[in-house]
């Protein structure tokens, strides 16, 4: 039978073809385990000019072939990022030797153990000079879990014509309800963060700080026991100033999907008069004047103070962001990890990072660097207001509290002083209890 | 290759215990063969089936009985199904399964409309023309969803956006419109975006079913002196209902799963999330696998209920393309 004359021809076929796959999967194989030369530390971070890539190149060479360096780069967002580094972390992936961790995720990851610990003697060199919040925002449980590498704090950016043409002094702090009046008075619109997003809780955050207030008030206890401080005077005013903003039209029809890049571009514009954002729309304005999209006289026209206060004669407390470095605890190389990461977090680079990239040192040495003060003219009212500046809650439910934050503050006109704060606790509540969805 | 013309046909009046016998008799001879090719065919495919459907389903379902979390793996605890309460009893997942529904039934009887339409020109258009009229209106379809989604929606944004521009003119339309900041503005865009992107894909599925309409029972009926009309109600769409009904099948259930478009516009913002995006919100954003697991099932079983509601209430044969069976 024909089937039959078949059979041994595919036998033969199996054979041969399972020999390739065999043969290949030794190739494989043999290529996975000869790894020559020094051990490769892969660094996980967060999109930005190359400046991190820079210094990945800069400490192997420093290393002098104890260990090579790798990036690796994440999402955009800092949600994904987070998303992607728990993910790998809980399945113990070993090729997290180093990664870029916005302070907020931090105690999530270092709580069911995920981080490597830092070494004393690693926590008592990089700690020095180190900017307050930033050092709040590495540590967990009264214990340093990352390491500090740069720190970022939003200012307040005014069109000196328009503070000029409203009577304000900017050269003495000013108050959320002076930029109110100001840019009511002017009609122009004020650059603040109406999207349903991580900018919303970084808005509010500072509002209730400024305001001598906490979101939670025990951010270290566990789901069933922690306590909101947001229905309080705190909680209040600042939704006040969120719900002025709001539906009295002063953060322009685009507010309720305002991010950070598009209040720098209403700010730019005719209507810009006060924004509240983080210093990269200094290079980016300059670079979009170099480019011609921007008039040159506009980068005169750009001043900067501290954020604004709440109430006058109470210090503000603002936004606090920036990544801090932390190792895997599947890690195979910690130690190397660790000896990399004190390369990276040098003042010398952090300055140099500052400079190409934007993004100011968390180490107060670093900002000694004369070539800061040509690129950054504000670069001491950022340290100033990094002294000042407050972290977002530290907690391990820091992604539900942030979201609930958002889908209760967001959009700005939508928000009711006398019932929004009360309302978003006991929402929070009811979520980290898992009584509902969020 | 097919069995069934292998199948032998018992003589008349033969029944019973022999005629089984001799079917199976039959049947074990070269069809039992091709039976066998068949399994060594397919076999594979079914094991990869298994694999990446079955297995994750399972796993699914198992850890939706558990309180879960991916970063407190140490609390993990049985629940039996009190995530499904938790769900059920929660305004979002209700509020989230009609942004779905509406999302669904607009989209496809729109798609419906639209294709048909593009199908009935597409199979009248000169042959000269007809290859490029047909890539012409599958471009969209080739898109990749993502892609489609930010072009769609920075058309719309009110700071990168045209569409206020331009349309400026039409009532309702202003620069300071804010596309994205109303539930129902952004469901059109959501679903004009939808629309655009999966028409062609519609419209071909009708090409092969109208295809396969008899030129000669229209023909004759013309000669019957019905009319266009007639000709379409009577003629061409009963003889296509099947393509018609997968057509439908196949989109209500691609539509009842849309996650990119309202991801990338709106991150389910003023309401307008969709249940996919629940899902991966809830097992991807909050880490809660357990939580996630049942909105995962629950829209699994939502699925299961449109299939079985398409196969056996409207009847759609999956094996014939052919109307009127």
């Amino acid at each position: 039978m024909p089937r039959d004359g078949n059979r041994p021809r595919y036998r033969r076929g199996t054979a041969r073809a399972g020999a390739v796959v065999l043969a290949l999967g030794a190739t494989l194989l043999a290529g996975c385990s000869t790894e020559e030369g020094p051990p490769t530390l892969t660094w996980y971070i967060n999109p930005d000019a190359g400046g991190q890539a820079a210094i990945a190149e800069k400490c192997t060479e420093a290393a002098g072939g104890e260990y090579r360096i790798e990036t690796s780069l994440l999402p955009n967002e800092a949600a994904s990022q987070r998303e992607q580094l728990a993910r790998r972390l809980a399945a113990g992936d070993s090729s997290l030797d180093i990664m870029s961790l916005d302070p907020p995720f931090i105690p999530e990851l270092a709580e069911p153990g995920f981080l490597a610990p830092v070494p004393d003697t690693v926590a008592q060199r990089t700690t020095q000079n180190v900017v307050e919040g930033a050092l709040t925002g590495a540590t967990w449980k009264d214990k340093l879990v990352a390491v500090p590498f740069w720190a970022n704090t939003q200012l307040l950016w005014y069109r000196k014509s328009v503070a000029e043409a409203a009577g304000l002094d900017m050269s003495k702090p000013v108050t959320w309800q002076q930029l109110i009046d100001a840019a009511a008075k002017e009609d122009k619109y004020l650059g603040v963060q109406g999207q349903r997003g991580e900018s919303m809780t970084v808005w509010l955050n500072a509002l209730v700080e400024s305001a001598g207030g906490h979101i939670l008030e025990n951010p270290e206890a566990k789901a069933d026991q922690i306590q909101l401080g947001l229905a309080s005077k705190a909680g209040t005013e600042a939704a006040q100033v969120i719900s002025t903003i709001g539906k009295d039209g002063l953060g322009g029809p685009g507010l309720p999907t305002q991010d950070e890049n598009n209040s720098m571009t209403l700010f730019q514009g005719d209507k810009g008069s006060f924004m509240v954002n983080w210093p990269f729309v200094w290079p980016a304005t300059n670079a979009a004047v170099e480019d011609g999209t921007l008039d040159p006289s506009l980068l005169k026209d750009i001043g900067w103070t501290l954020y604004p206060r709440m109430n006058e004669g109470e210090q503000s407390a603002p936004p606090l962001g920036g990544i801090n470095l932390g190792v895997g605890a599947a890690s195979k190389h910690p130690d190397l990890a660790y000896a990399a990461i004190e390369c990276i977090v040098s003042p010398e680079n952090q300055a140099e990072y500052f400079i190409t990239n934007g993004n100011p040192p968390s180490n107060t040495e670093a900002y000694k660097d004369p070539r800061i003060k040509e690129s950054f003219p504000m670069a001491d009212t950022i340290r100033e207001s990094l002294e000042l500046s407050a972290p977002r809650p530290q907690t391990v439910f820091y992604n539900e509290v942030s979201t609930s934050l958002q889908q209760n503050f967001a959009p700005p006109d939508q928000v009711d002083p006398a019932i929004t704060p009360q309302e978003t606790s006991d929402f929070i509540v009811s979520v980290l209890r898992g009584e509902n969805l969020l | 290759m097919s069995t069934t013309t292998e199948t032998p046909t018992l003589p008349s009046g033969e029944t019973g215990r022999a005629g089984r016998r001799r079917a199976v008799q039959q049947f074990s001879d070269r069809a039992k063969a091709e039976r066998r090719l068949g399994w060594w065919l397919a076999g594979p495919a079914f094991v990869v089936m298994l694999a990446v459907t079955a297995y994750p389903i399972l796993q699914a379902m198992y850890d939706s009985l558990f309180s879960y979390r991916l970063t407190a793996p140490d609390e993990r605890a049985f629940v039996g199904l009190a995530n499904y309460g938790v769900v059920l009893t929660d305004v979002v997942w209700w509020r989230d399964l009609g942004v779905t529904l509406l999302i669904t039934v607009v989209t496809v009887v729109v798609e419906l409309i639209l294709g048909f339409a593009l199908a009935l020109v597409m199979h009248k258009a000169l042959k000269a023309v007809r290859g490029w009229l047909r890539t012409a209106i599958l471009v969209p379809y080739g898109i990749i969803t993502v892609v489609s989604a930010f072009a769609w929606f920075y058309m719309f944004d009110i700071n990168s956006g045209f569409v206020n521009t331009w349309f400026n003119w039409v009532p309702g339309i202003s620069p300071d419109l804010n596309w994205f900041a109303g539930t129902w503005t952004s469901l059109f865009v959501i679903m004009a975006s939808e629309i655009w992107k999966t028409t062609p894909f519609i419209s071909l599925l009708l090409l092969a079913g109208l295809a396969q309409v008899p030129d000669e029972l229209t023909e004759a009926a013309e000669v019957d002196g019905a009319t266009w009309w007639q000709r379409m109600q009577r003629v061409i769409l009963p003889n296509m209902k099947a393509a018609i009904m997968v057509a439908v099948l196949f989109r209500a259930l691609d539509a009842f799963r849309i996650f990119d478009n309202v991801f990338i516009m709106t991150n389910g913002a003023f309401n307008t999330e969709v249940l996919s995006l629940l899902a991966y919100r809830t097992s991807i954003g909050r880490l809660e696998i357990g939580l996630g697991s049942a909105v995962s099932v629950l829209l699994f079983v939502c699925v299961l209920l449109i299939c079985f509601i398409a196969i056996k209430l409207f009847k759609v044969d999956l094996a014939s393309q052919r109307g009127g069976k």
